[in-house]
């Protein structure tokens, strides 16, 4: 009796397993005009943070008559490795998700096509970092640091209003940081600290960092567990770290996703003063010009580009949409703090001194 | 495939001459081309293409990568480091789990089969998750420190052990316990007490009946057992990055950044070839030790070897390790759960992150059903399970290269002696290589399984086959060789002897084989995080999408998903273990 | 030197063993002899302290060894299926206990020796247990618990895992070999011929009970009951009615008893008549002739094993020299019985 259940059950597994039924549910019934033509297929590869609503996807599939593949890997440095590593034969039409910080690695390794977008021209100029229009800004967002703003009510503590107050005894042991090694909102923020202080002068990014270091920082692998396991607020008052490097968005998207409805955020980003570092997300095609799928690739660029997508965003991927036309949904417009002037740096100079900065900063803060 | 006829009555010279008793070989060579070519087509073919194109960075083929590494007092640091702590993590597996070990060979009482399935849930965990769990448990502000600081009257806490060596040891023997128990444990069952009896008679006391009698003859277990531990926590990753801090760093850890953050590839390679060629010699040493040591034994079943507990010793012994083991193992998990169960902002319990699980109230294209993602993921692991016991046990029939009594040396058995190390090489080879192998190898017809689903499966599979096969290994190399050419000149075929003397005997270990196949692909274990998955989202991967974004009730979810992801474990362990056809499943 | 009283033990399927009570005198062998399930098996490992009795004491010459755990008593066992260490040779199987008792490495080495040489296996010392036959092997397990010299040496089925030939030759070297020893023994076996040549004295067991205790001769002359009598091969048992000394009234007529305790009986009494295999002489020359028919007839080397119908219909069964007018299967027999070799078994009181 026992064996006949344990069988039926695996069978029953087993079954519903090889049922091609439809893995992530991307159908909406929404009318399709009645061609005889099947649908063609276009295929974005990504990292495993997009997210869009299913309604977008289906209002471009119908218009189109097409069919969208999206594959996902891991972060973005991953993606790109691996659209770099099949450019003879590539996995996919479109690739996005490549940020400034490794937008000069794409751009040597030759693998996007230019393509000049319509809707470029509703998208701020200072976003387009590539002139030639092979890699285009779909969106930003802007990796400051958060603070939890009940930690600091109840320990009668102003919050730290810029990235200098950090090394201030006062704050002593209340950072927790990424490694700019191993995390992405890590590197950015260590990019911050560069634009910020420069690498030159009396009182460069390294001391700051020294400064960091004597103060207690905490330095961990990636953002999950700073902010699940060491930031205050997220943890629930497990880790003790009420200050977290994390993204302008967070504060938001706390609120969207809280358990009951909030009057206020209950954390906030440091804005002020290039204490931010921006992060602006590209998308690019990956097959030349009168390549079979080329029309739908530049279809689905100029709808990434366009407003229907560009809303979507904020609520899907927590990041600000490059399109200036796009509206942004209410709890960013009330929550979201959005720097005026986050620190700079030239997107060519990442990528030749990356490893040189994250070894001294290294050298800095962990031996 | 070839059915020898031979019955055992050809002429002695003949049997000298083929080796292997004629009367049950099944052509070796036949059967070994399957798992062979399995490993050609989706390790080898792989790891030479990425291998040969991160040597050769402008299109000339160097090695002078290698030669920098080695010279390089970092890299051969780290070397060092990744060896000594994954040497360090094994001797504590085995030491703590070896008792229970024991008593789950050689004692039966309620609740066992529950308690071994718990121990087997971490190993399928995402590693933040094990991270968040440990702190829930061990941080500042964790469960324990909570604990101790009640009970000492303090206010600091007691215990900091956040990114010490301590804890990665700590988070090493937590993942790894299982593989003890289970690979041990099973083979102790059939171990014939009477061996220590005898001992006991002639007057040894129990201690040295343990170092006389039961550890030579349990070496073989213990042995794969230790040796697949070793592996595993030399090429840590998550553990070493997550739990250990900035200031560790593992081979793995290396070639992670050197590929990701720098496309570094020729480093990168350099490092994945060393992580090989160590694995590999390391394999080779204990092929031959293990070759020496296992010899056949007189095997007893479970229902000889297993009893009640009768006296309150044995009672005992028996709830301070399963209470250990729980405590060691479960609490943190139990930690987990309580936290998906808890409303952060009213401290009260409450399903909600559970019934959130199954609403999509953005409508976001990537929402996971949670149906689905249970579907996705037992369905990749079932293919795997099939798969990997297939090919494992065909691997493991041909690298039990023991001769008949009178012709202990069969012909290839250097050959043979080869092939171990090579089905263990998957294991030992970095995920981040492994992974970008496939991007560049398998994209042209008819291999171009590139952004397939069946690639998860066949990913899965090379890391399952190695703990496959040193399951089952032993148990095969402990039955006698008289048992099979009594069964052959009683009429059986080898086909027949196979299916009625080996398969019902090395049939729990098999289930063991199947169950670490079941695990390693429910946690998704080696390249497949790292290849371009179309989109059939597992529980793991749904478990990420939450915790890849800040709010309470994403974190809560993620929770809930990781707690589903245990209890469909839990579930497909004892479901695999009750498995009983016929008479395999009892022995 | 070794006394059990009144041990019992009892398990959870409800099997019991009950009130066993013996002794085993210095330099003797005793056998325990039962079918299976008797509990001579229990019996033994309750002695060895593999495991511990419900009730009763075991003292060994005087002192009370009853809960003192198995490598401290001196007990030796061999085992039924010899439980050689396979991962040791023939040295380090044998050398195993004098090792335990921490002797010097040339008074092991020398004790070794002797062991083997005791056994007839000189020059196997390196040799690969795995590879020996089952004679051999049981020699390494008879030298194995021989070597640290234990006080009591216990033998589980000593002879049953051998051929024929073996089992013979080593029915006469076995007790040799332990009495050269100077060892005392308690055997286990179901066989009854092997309890019979290895023993001093018998101890019949059955259900847990001991039934009968005393040398091979006695057990087998006057088995205590018709069960005893069965379980002995003894399978030749009549009802008979006593009607005078030394006569009983059986279905095969009145008949001549010489037995030793037949002068008891009073007249009319019941009782069981046994008659002994061996009790039979082709011919009338004697006392109890029997005329009968034979059923069957098999030559068994030195005598021949026939089967004969008695006119009342009763069936008996005897062995009787081998000569040349023996009739054949179906043809009529006429034989007459030794009358010392008929012995009476109460009837009372013994459930079959």
């Amino acid at each position: 009796m026992k064996r006949k259940m344990v069988f039926a059950l695996i069978g029953v597994l087993v079954l519903t397993a090889c049922w091609p039924g439809p893995a992530v549910p991307t159908e909406v019934p929404v009318p399709v005009p009645t061609t005889p033509v099947q649908p063609r297929k276009v295929r974005v590869m990504t990292h495993d943070s997009f997210d869009i609503s299913e309604e977008t996807l289906a209002a471009f599939e119908a218009q189109y008559n097409a069919e969208i593949e999206i594959l996902q890997a891991g972060d973005a440095g991953v993606v790109l490795n691996q659209a770099i590593l099949s450019r003879d034969n590539p996995l996919a039409d479109v690739l996005y998700g490549v940020d400034n910080t490794l937008l000069s690695r794409a751009l040597e390794a030759g693998i996007l096509d230019p393509y000049d977008s319509p809707l470029l021209a509703e998208i701020p100029d200072y976003l387009e970092l590539d002139s030639q229009h092979r890699a285009l800004p779909v969106d930003y967002g802007d990796v400051c640091l958060n603070y939890d703003k009940s930690w600091f009510a109840e320990h009668g503590l102003t919050p730290p209003a810029n990235l200098r107050g950090l090394v201030q005894s006062e704050y002593r042991s209340l950072t927790v940081v990424e490694n700019p090694a191993t995390s992405s909102p890590g590197l950015a923020f260590m990019l911050a600290t560069i634009g910020h202080f420069g690498e030159t002068g009396d009182y460069t990014y390294l001391d700051y960092w020294a400064g960091l270091r004597d103060n207690d920082v905490l330095v961990v692998e990636g953002w999950e567990d700073a902010y699940w396991g060491q930031f205050t607020y997220g943890s629930g008052g497990e880790g003790d770290r009420p200050i977290v490097v994390s993204y302008a968005s967070s504060p938001p998207v706390e609120v969207y996703f809280a358990e009951e409805p909030f009057e206020e955020a209950p954390t906030e980003a440091v804005v002020s003063e290039s204490s931010c570092f921006r992060q602006i997300e590209f998308v690019g095609i990956l097959v030349p010009k009168g390549a079979q799928n080329r029309d739908l690739a530049e279809a689905w660029v100029d709808f990434m580009l366009g407003t229907t997508f560009q809303e979507d965003i904020p609520l899907h991927m927590f990041m600000f949409p490059a399109n200036q036309n796009a509206a942004l949904p209410e709890v960013f417009a009330k929550f979201a703090l959005i720097p005026e002037h986050p620190a700079e740096v030239d997107y060519a100079a990442i990528e030749a001194n990356r490893e040189v900065w994250i070894e001294a900063w290294t050298e800095t803060v962990l031996r | 495939m070839k059915l020898d006829k031979g019955t055992g009555r050809q002429g002695d010279k003949e049997k000298g001459r083929q080796g292997k008793s004629n009367a049950v070989s099944l052509s070796p060579g036949l059967l070994v081309s399957v798992p062979l070519a399995f490993l050609l087509l989706f390790y080898f073919y792989p790891i030479a293409s990425i291998l040969t194109l991160s040597f050769a960075p402008e299109g000339r083929f160097s090695l002078a990568a290698l030669g920098k590494l080695i010279r390089t007092p970092y890299y051969l640091q780290t070397l060092w480091f990744t060896t000594w702590q994954a040497a360090l993590s094994t001797l504590l597996t085995v030491g703590l789990a070896l008792p229970g070990a024991y008593v789950f060979a050689r004692y039966d009482f309620p609740g066992k089969s529950l308690v071994r399935a718990l121990t087997t849930v971490p190993f399928v965990l995402p590693t933040i998750v094990v991270a968040l769990a440990f702190t829930a448990f061990l941080g500042p502000r964790g469960l324990l420190n909570l604990a101790l600081m009640d009970l000492l009257g303090l206010d600091r806490p007691v215990l900091d052990l956040q990114h010490t060596l301590t804890i990665i040891l700590l988070a090493h023997v937590f993942y790894n316990y299982t593989l003890v128990l289970r690979i041990v444990g099973t083979y102790w069952a059939n171990l014939d007490p009477r061996l220590e009896e005898a001992a006991r008679m002639l007057g040894a006391d129990r201690w040295r009946v343990f170092r006389e009698v039961t550890l030579p003859l349990l070496s073989p277990a213990i042995g794969a057992a230790a040796l697949l531990v070793f592996i595993f926590c030399f090429t840590s990753f998550g553990v070493i990055l997550v739990l250990g801090g900035p200031r560790f760093a593992t081979l793995e850890v290396e070639i992670y950044r050197q590929t990701i953050q720098y496309l570094n590839l020729p480093l990168a390679a350099a490092l994945s070839v060393v992580q090989i060629l160590f694995t590999f010699a390391l394999m080779a040493v204990y092929t031959r030790l293990q070759a020496r040591l296992a010899r056949p034994l007189e095997l007893r079943p479970r229902r000889v070897t297993q009893r009640r507990p009768r006296h309150w010793r044995e009672w005992l012994a028996v709830g301070v390790n399963v209470g250990l083991m729980l405590a060691l193992l479960v609490t943190p998990l139990a930690a987990l759960v309580e936290r998906s169960l808890t409303l952060s902002a009213t401290g009260g319990v409450s399903l909600a992150f559970y019934r959130q699980l199954f609403y999509n109230p953005r409508g976001s294209a990537f929402y996971v059903p949670p149906v689905a993602a249970v579907r996705n993921s037992v369905g990749f692991a079932l293919a795997t399970v099939g798969l990997s016991v297939t090919l494992g046990l065909m691997a493991a029939s041909v690298l039990d290269s023991r001769g008949s009594a009178r012709s202990p040396r069969p012909r290839g058995l250097r050959l043979r002696r080869l092939l171990d190390p090579i089905f263990m090489l998957p294991l030992g080879t970095s995920a981040v290589t492994l992974g970008l192998g496939y991007i560049v190898a398998l994209d042209e017809p008819p291999l171009n399984l590139r952004t397939s689903p069946l690639l998860v499966v066949l990913a899965h599979t090379l890391v399952a086959l190695p703990f496959v096969v040193r399951s089952v290994l032993p148990a095969l190399r402990s039955i006698h060789p008289n048992l099979r050419e009594a069964a052959a000149l009683l009429g059986g075929s080898p086909w027949r002897v196979w299916r009625e003397v080996d398969l019902p005997i090395v049939a729990r270990a098999m289930l063991v084989g199947a169950v670490f196949a079941f695990t390693v692909s429910m946690g998704e274990f080696g390249a497949t995080s790292l290849i371009a998955r179309p989109e059939r989202p597992t529980m793991p991967i749904a478990i990420y999408r939450f915790l890849g974004r800040p709010g309470a009730v994403n974190y809560g979810q993620a929770l809930a998903m990781s707690t589903l992801l245990m209890l469909v474990c839990t579930l497909g362990f004892l479901a695999i273990e009750r498995f009983r056809v016929g008479e395999v499943g009892e022995f | 030197m070794l006394e059990f009283s009144e041990i019992c033990k009892s398990y959870p399927d409800g099997w019991t063993l009950a009130g066993v009570s013996f002794t085993v005198e210095k330099g003797e062998i005793v056998c325990l002899l039962g079918p299976s399930g008797c509990g001579k098996t229990t019996l033994l490992r309750l002695v060895a302290g593999l495991e511990t009795p419900d009730g009763g004491r075991m003292l060994v010459d005087g002192e009370d060894v009853t809960y003192v755990p198995p490598h401290l008593r001196g007990f030796g066992l061999m085992f039924q299926e010899f439980a050689l260490f396979p991962h040791k040779d023939v040295l380090g199987n044998v050398a195993f206990g004098l090792r335990m008792q921490g002797l010097s490495r040339e008074l092991v080495a020398t004790r070794v020796a002797e062991a083997l040489e005791l056994v007839d296996l000189v020059g196997f010392e390196h040799r690969d247990v795995n590879q020996l036959s089952g004679g051999e092997r049981q020699r390494v397990a008879l030298a194995r618990s021989l070597a640290p010299q234990p006080r009591l040496l216990m033998l589980d089925e000593p002879l049953g895992a051998l051929d024929r030939a073996l089992r013979e030759r080593l029915m006469d070297e076995l007790p040799r070999i332990l009495r050269q020893a100077g060892v005392t023994a308690i055997t286990v076996t179901h066989d009854q011929e092997e309890a019979f040549a290895l023993a001093d004295r018998v101890v019949l067991m059955r259900a847990g009970r001991v039934v009968q205790v005393g040398t091979p001769e006695e057990v087998y002359r006057r088995p205590a009951s018709a069960w005893s009598a069965h379980f002995l091969g003894l399978t030749n048992l009549v009802d008979a009615c006593v009607v005078g000394p030394g006569q009983v009234e059986t279905a095969l007529g009145v008949l001549q008893v010489w037995d030793v305790g037949c002068g008891m009986r009073d007249a009319g009494s019941a009782a069981k008549l046994l008659i002994r295999p061996e009790a039979a002489r082709l011919g009338d020359a004697g006392p109890n002739v029997l005329h009968g028919t034979v059923t069957e007839r098999s030559f068994r080397g030195g005598h021949y094993r026939l089967g004969v119908r008695h006119a009342s219909g009763v069936e008996l069964a005897f062995n009787v020299p081998a000569s040349a007018n023996l009739p054949a299967s179906g043809e009529t027999i006429v034989l007459s019985l030794d009358p010392q070799a008929l012995a009476l078994l109460p009837v009372v009181g013994e459930a079959d």
